[in-house]
């Protein structure tokens, strides 16, 4: 089919995302120097702040935002083999979201916006940076619109067919994400917003912050779903094998769809704004949603020792070496594997109702994500990006072994650095200082491990600079590439399916029941008790 | 629709292990009352020093008819008022924050004592330490450049040097 269109499509969308991960990540090194205190002439809390708020919104809103975008309509039309729907639609999408970039960019960049990628009223930002994360926001739901009807389309032309895995998943993650922004668009269209223009004098914090928590969750399997598509639908064809399971992969996506929406409370611990049955409600809930991980894991695992067997491999690890190591995604899932059992472990100890007192807010949370998210997470978006960037471009990649030293040096990055923040959390560093300045004892203890965390992090931006170099140089060759990207089948392919694994109509409905017990009251009772509002606060 | 054995034995187990980890939290929650810090109470940051509770002159440790101890504290950028206090060991504690601007967390190294401080509500936290020494107590939430520079101490001593020192003053002289 001739999809060229689809294809800009996607590769405009992908590289404002890698754009936005270069630029972040150069500000990731500046951030571990500057807090180490090693190198005076760079102590500035102005600039530590406005970057650490820019270098968030970039790799979580901007980078995983586009990425997904791209990857989807990409995903849609080869799966489906359908044309993009409404091709100027998606285009607006794009130049909506894109314009809320450059909105919020510029108070980030010039100190007007230094609230971090949470907000955090009543300390108040630049009106335009609001508004500009909120048009990014809109932008990515033209997306959802054209995934959501690519899929009704194709199911009214095949009646009774299981829908292809990879758009189960990609419908999977717009309908999570419609559900998930609801949350902060709430918080930032009818508090943030008129409090920031000074329409109303004071916002209720409790309210900003529980309807926060609502998206702060399921927004990282937003992030996720990409990544645990290429584990399903990709790897098992790139490793040499076949998917172990299509239906169990179904259930995996819907459980993460359906259980990670009503959880957000785990971020509310130690909030004083909400009674604890609540809390211990989400904590159950919590654990719940390990589950999808869990059979993920099993099941990716699965089809890798199927793709080893067939290649050769023998006895019980004989596989694990019969592995193609150097076919980049295959390597990518390795070792994002290896970082989600490590971030995994630390999430549960965060997720655990009362033990997270002991690491609230401390270094360890900033060590825990940057291994789930910066790690397990962005590690197959550059695994994607190797094998989409040929097919997208029309040109071969430019160098393999480049690409295979880019994924180890990420994986050894974020090793070094996440370590010592792991022990620097337990040692008490609360996150997010930009200089140690307690005069005790026990800050001294601080240092080798601030140290250590600067290697970290120079490997990984070496690192960055690997990935933007190799798809750069992929993408002005003159040699071309012809090739459509293929798709794992599963050992059996899915016949009868039932009706709740090949649509979310019913699903909605169970969202939609889960989010009224969860959040309903905890919301409504900000509208029922004496609430006493902030003013408005610069940083 | 066909699912393989080894695929349901595996969901099994994951359900176990949630349950288990589920069970545990339930068990400790419910029977033995540990839970994260709840206190839906709200309060006027605007107006604290006139508020009763949390004037100036009320603020630190005061002890209880039980025995236990209540510790008021505020916070506001970029410190913890008071700036520094002595507290008992193996002693039921109480602490009260409230903060007078942005929010805030705190907490104590190497102990639970940890909480958010959000204007407009009162934090809450029970907690006994059980170890003397200096602690720092460290704000954990950005709240403004000074940030970093948000901290004060705590001194722990025994229960029988703090009662030493907080004896009832004035007695022995009328």
């Amino acid at each position: 089919m001739n999809n060229a269109v689809e294809k800009k499509l996607a590769l405009t969308h992908l590289w404002v995302a890698f754009g936005a991960f270069a630029l972040a990540a150069v500000m990731g090194l500046y951030q571990v120097v500057e807090r180490s205190g090693f190198f005076g002439f760079l102590a500035s809390r102005e600039v530590y702040y406005a970057s650490v708020s820019t270098h968030g919104v970039l790799m979580g809103f901007v980078l995983t935002t586009f990425f997904i975008m791209g990857f989807g309509y990409y995903v849609a039309t080869s799966s489906l083999k359908l044309p993009v729907w409404n091709k100027t639609f998606a285009w607006t999408g794009f130049g909506v979201a894109l314009a809320g970039v450059v909105m919020a960019a510029l108070p980030l960049l010039g100190g007007a916006a230094s609230v971090l990628y949470t907000f955090y009223p009543p300390m108040k930002a630049h009106p335009m940076f609001y508004i500009g994360a909120t048009l990014l926001v809109v932008g990515s739901w033209f997306w959802c619109v054209s995934m959501i009807v690519m899929y009704v389309q194709w199911k009214k032309a095949n009646p009774g067919q299981p829908v292809p895995l990879v758009m189960f998943a990609t419908t999977a993650n717009a309908i999570l994400w419609l559900w998930t922004s609801a949350g902060v668009a709430l918080e930032v269209l009818f508090q943030l917003i008129p409090w920031a223009l000074g329409w109303v004098d004071t916002i209720d914090d409790g309210l900003a912050r529980t309807l926060f928590a609502w998206t702060l969750h399921p927004i990282v399997y937003f992030w996720l779903i990409p990544s645990y598509t290429a584990f399903y639908c990709l790897v098992p064809k790139q490793a040499g094998g076949f998917l172990f399971s299509d239906e169990m992969a179904r259930a995996a996506f819907i459980l993460l769809v359906v259980f990670s929406l009503p959880i957000g409370f785990h971020h509310l611990y130690m909030d004083p704004e909400q009674g604890h049955g609540w809390k211990l409600l989400h904590g159950v809930g919590t654990f719940i949603v390990t589950l999808p991980t869990f059979i993920t894991g099993f099941t990716v695992i699965a089809s890798l020792e199927i793709a080893g067997r067939l290649n050769g491999g023998k006895g019980l690890f004989g596989w694990i070496a019969a592995l193609p190591w150097t076919n980049p995604m295959v390597l990518a899932m390795i070792l994002g594997l290896l970082m989600l059992i490590l971030g995994g472990f630390g999430g549960l100890i965060n997720a655990s109702y009362a033990m997270n007192a002991m690491v609230h807010n401390t270094a360890w949370v900033p060590g825990h994500f940057h291994l789930i998210f910066g790690g397990t997470t962005i590690i197959m978006y550059f695994g994607i990006a190797y094998y989409f960037w040929p097919v997208l471009s029309g040109k071969p990649l430019f160098c393999k072994s480049l690409a295979l030293t880019q994924l180890w040096t990420w994986f050894i990055g974020m090793m070094i650095m996440t370590t010592p923040w792991h022990i620097l959390g337990l040692l008490g560093q609360p996150r997010r200082i930009d200089s140690v300045n307690y005069n005790n004892l026990l800050t001294l203890s601080w240092e080798p491990y601030e140290a250590t965390m600067i290697f970290g992090g120079a490997i990984l931006l070496y690192s960055s600079g690997l990935l933007i170099y190799n798809l750069y140089k992929t993408q002005i060759g003159t040699e071309t590439y012809q090739g459509e990207v293929e798709y794992a089948e599963p050992i059996h392919a899915p016949t009868d399916l039932p009706e709740y694994l090949n649509s979310f109509k019913v699903w909605n409905i169970v969202i939609a029941v889960f989010m009224l017990i969860a959040f309903g009251y905890p919301i409504l009772q900000f509208f029922l008790m004496e609430t006493f509002g902030s003013g408005r606060w610069g940083v | 629709m066909h699912i393989d054995q080894l695929e349901k034995k595996w969901a099994s187990i994951s359900l176990g292990i949630a349950g288990l980890f589920v069970a545990v939290i339930l068990t400790s929650a419910l029977f033995h009352g540990i839970h994260a810090p709840s206190n839906v109470e709200t309060i006027d940051s605007a107006r604290l020093h006139l508020s009763e509770e949390f004037a100036e002159d009320n603020l630190g440790p005061q002890r209880n008819p039980d025995g236990g101890i209540t510790v008021r504290m505020v916070a506001g950028r970029y410190g913890f008022y008071p700036k520094t206090m002595t507290l008992p060991a193996e002693t039921n504690l109480t602490f009260r924050w409230v903060s007078l601007d942005v929010i805030h967390g705190v907490h104590i190294p190497m102990t639970n004592m940890s909480t958010m401080i959000v204007p407009g509500y009162v934090a809450q936290v029970k907690t006994v330490l059980h170890h003397t020494g200096d602690y720092p107590l460290l704000c954990n939430e950005y709240c403004g450049m000074g940030h970093a520079h948000m901290w004060s101490n705590v001194k722990v001593v025994t229960k029988s040097d703090w009662d030493d020192m907080n004896k009832p003053a004035g007695v022995s002289h009328e």
